[in-house]
């Protein structure tokens, strides 16, 4: 697979460590009422789809970006490549 | 229809002109006291030990393509009970049993090979952690052996003891491991099945769950609604997909392991081994081939085909531990999606939905378990309790902490 980085350009997956679901990027928040129940869900459960996966990846052998891929667990098709600062500043977190 | 020798000999004689198909191929009924989704090893073990065993005849096993297209057909083969924690290995212990009765039980030739399985040690710390878990398998009443480096030379004088970086100091060694021919376990099950009255559905696909009032009333599939007084589920790979439809969320990813062939050789590996420096294991077939494996890729997918960067990963682990491999040329290789929970270990459980069961968290080892996963499900399923070697294996062992976690690698599927 090639990620087409946003800042490098195209490169092999095989620089890449791989994650997971990049609803990792939402932190619960530790003081909150249900913070148990919302860290349970966090850190263990997944959605897990066939089909489109939002998905944070490391460029470790790189630019130590993370990166947001959208990529298809059905055929391995990578449709949009982000870094992850962005999304979770669109999203907004931290400054 | 009994197998045996005296069958061989008789339809030799005969042309061979008595044999019957090894089950039948029946329309669904309208209701069954349990319906088994998934026709992989452990959906027939599970059918199989449920008729036999807890007296349900009443069964359906639902298949959305043939039975063993999934990973049972896939696998590469190995069968052991050398792990660690007390979760864990009195399940696979009691699974390698049932393996070397298998064959009785199900008269069928499951080619049940008992031909030692060693995973290599290459430092100090490697012996220390490997003597204690030899020691945890023989308290847990299973066998195993502590080789030095010249006992294993014996065995295997070819592998690549004096390497500068990797030199191999010896090794674990569990006789009792071995191989089986997969096709025929999942065949086997089937056949056995089949004759105690358990209808085999194939190419019926599970499309979704009918759930009134928090309780599973049966199935709708490609084929219509099949009800069902209790549904266990046990789809390996596709398991975040199949209960999803029933709106659970797991803790577990799918990802994929390839497995790799050479062409056939002449006799050359007696057992399995495992290197123990970075993530390679070989056997060889009855056939002669090689048959070899290593990491998943590592990324979420549920397409049946991995990438090229794990191939040269796990042929670079091939030609480290055992250099004369690279001679050998590779044959066929091919993916199977593995569910991958997030301490390693399997699930076998109630769900939040009532009369809905859940098998499944394999990983990449859930061959050698195929006959005491069938056994305890099938506990399960008729007795609504779980069975005394699997009680561990809790759907909620993550919201209490009760994870077991061989590998002590935390919530991150693709490192188990
Ligand atoms: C390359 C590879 C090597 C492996 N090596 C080993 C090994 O050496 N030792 C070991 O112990 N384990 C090994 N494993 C793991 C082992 O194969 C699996 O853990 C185990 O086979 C999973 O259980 P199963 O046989 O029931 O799965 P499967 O055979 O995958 O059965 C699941 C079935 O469910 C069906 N299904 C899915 N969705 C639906 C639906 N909606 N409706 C109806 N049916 C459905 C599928 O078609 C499939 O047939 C390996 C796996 C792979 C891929």
């Amino acid at each position: 697979m090639i990620i087409d980085h946003p800042l490098l350009g195209p490169r092999d997956s095989s620089e890449f460590v791989y994650l997971g679901d990049a609803s990792l990027i939402d932190r619960p928040d530790w003081q909150a009422e249900n913070a148990a129940e919302a860290f349970y869900d966090y850190a263990y459960l997944r959605d897990n789809p066939a089909g489109e996966h939002r998905e944070l990846w490391f460029h470790e052998s790189g630019d130590r970006s993370w990166l947001v891929v959208t990529r298809n667990t059905m055929t391995h098709e990578i449709s949009k490549v982000e870094l992850a600062r962005d999304v979770a500043r669109a999203q907004g977190r931290s400054k | 229809m009994r197998y045996s020798g005296f069958k061989v000999i008789k339809e030799a004689l005969t042309g061979h002109k008595g044999w019957k198909p090894a089950w039948r191929d029946p329309e669904p009924k309208a209701q069954y006291d349990v319906v088994v989704i998934g026709g992989g090893g452990h959906g027939l073990a599970t059918a199989h030990y449920l008729a036999k065993v807890y007296g349900q005849r009443n069964v359906a096993v639902i298949e959305k393509g043939w039975i063993g297209g999934g990973n049972v057909g896939r696998n590469t083969t190995i069968i052991r009970s050398n792990y660690l924690l007390d979760g864990n290995e009195p399940f696979y212990e009691f699974s390698l049993k049932l393996w070397e009765g298998l064959e009785q039980d199900l008269n069928y030739n499951a080619m049940v090979s008992q031909r030692g399985i060693i995973n290599l040690i290459h430092s100090d710390a490697q012996r220390d952690a490997f003597t204690r878990r030899g020691n945890a398998m023989i308290l847990n009443g299973a066998d195993a052996e502590l080789l030095d480096a010249e006992q294993v030379r014996k065995e295997y004088p070819y592998l690549n003891f004096n390497d500068a970086r990797f030199p191999i100091k010896g090794g674990l060694m569990q006789r009792r491991g071995g191989t089986v021919r997969h096709d025929a376990v999942a065949w086997g099950y089937a056949r056995s099945a089949d004759s105690h009255g358990v209808d085999i559905i194939q190419n019926c696909e599970v499309t979704g769950f009918r759930i009134e009032d928090g309780k599973c009333l049966g199935v709708e599939t490609s084929k219509g609604f099949i009800g069902a007084g209790k549904v266990g589920c046990a789809v390996a790979g596709n398991s975040g997909r199949v209960m999803g439809m029933a709106d659970i969320r797991l803790p577990i990813e799918s990802h994929v392991l390839q497995a790799f062939v050479s062409e056939g050789l002449k006799p050359v590996l007696p057992g399995v081994i495992t290197f123990g420096a970075g993530h390679f294991y070989v056997s060889q077939s009855d056939k002669g081939g090689l048959v070899f494996g290593g990491d998943i890729d590592g990324y979420n997918t549920y397409a049946q085909r991995g990438n090229l960067p794990v191939v040269e990963d796990v042929c670079e682990g091939g030609m480290a531990l055992m250099p004369m491999i690279g001679r050998a040329r590779l044959l066929r290789m091919w993916g199977g999606i593995m569910d991958m929970s997030m301490d390693g270990s399997p699930i076998i459980d109630r769900t939040p939905v009532e009369g809905l069961y859940f098998n499944g968290g394999w990983c990449y080892g859930g061959f050698k378990a195929t006959p005491a996963s069938g056994y305890c499900f099938a506990h399960l399923l008729a007795r609504n309790e779980p069975h005394p070697t699997a009680t561990a294996y809790r759907l909620d062992r993550f919201r209490t902490g009760r994870m077991i976690d061989e590998k002590g690698a935390g919530n991150q599927p693709n490192l188990h």
